[in-house]
């Protein structure tokens, strides 16, 4: 193949190009596979090891009660697939955890589910995913 | 804004090894940077980022909290008293101010 000076200009805008692409894009919030990919390094959340507490309706989407308890973890993140955001929080449980549980409030944007993975006390980490109805959304739109 | 207040009920006194129940409170608006303001630029965010509790220098629990905390984030948890001694509460807000309370439990 022959390089023309077309291709090679075309070449030197399409690196330029490329390069300011990722640069200018506003940096968008993870989506809830990289949120929990980020939390487990990667690994595959096995069912189960974690339960999650949580009204079947919320009736106002602003604070909506949820518990989790994953006995033995040593941390557990909450997600919730429908928000702008999926993060919610993450638990670290210490040394003087009486229980590996916690109990908060969220906000929902809407119907969707809330999502807990945990890891486990053997280093593998665990999922529960919970259904929450919300008649009213929690995002102030 | 009003003053922000962090509230915790904690028991006054438990027996050794005693696993208690912990419930703290602190107002605060949470602002979760999606909210527009009525011309229709973005309220920017100010969330309460982090709680932690230890127990005389031993950790708890510690919480990285994100915008979908509920305002006047809420936090229930279960605690082991090994020894009479004082629970450390702090919170972290988005503009850097730290936000601690103190309880003290005795043994009996």
């Amino acid at each position: 193949m022959q390089l023309t000076r077309r291709d090679a200009l075309m070449m030197g805008a399409g690196a330029v190009a490329a390069t300011l692409i990722p640069a200018g894009a506003p940096r968008a919030a993870p989506t809830l596979d990289e949120a929990i990919a980020a939390f487990t390094g990667g690994a595959t959340p096995g069912e189960g090891g974690v339960t999650i507490t949580a009204p079947e309706i919320a009736e106002n989407g602003n604070t909506v009660p949820i518990e989790v308890d994953a006995p033995g973890a040593s941390s557990i993140m909450l997600l919730a697939d429908g928000n702008p955001n999926p993060a919610v929080c993450t638990f670290h449980f210490g040394p003087l955890a009486g229980a590996q549980m916690a109990a908060t409030r969220i906000r929902l944007a809407r119907t969707q589910n809330v999502l807990a993975v945990a890891r486990l006390a053997d280093g593998s980490y665990g999922i529960a995913r919970r259904e929450v109805k919300v008649t009213i959304g929690g995002c102030g739109g | 804004m009003s003053s922000i207040k962090p509230r915790v009920k904690v028991p006054k006194s438990a027996s050794a090894g005693e696993v208690i129940t912990i419930k703290t409170l602190i107002n605060h608006q949470m602002e979760s940077g999606q909210r527009k303001d009525s011309s229709g630029n973005v309220i920017p965010r100010k969330i309460i980022n982090r709680f932690a509790c230890t127990f005389n220098g031993q950790e708890v629990i510690s919480v990285d909290i994100d915008p979908a905390v509920s305002a006047n984030p809420y936090f229930e948890f279960q605690a082991k008293i090994p020894e009479a001694g004082e629970f450390v509460f702090t919170w972290v807000d988005d503009d850097g101010t730290v936000y601690e309370e103190r309880k003290e439990i005795a043994i009996g």
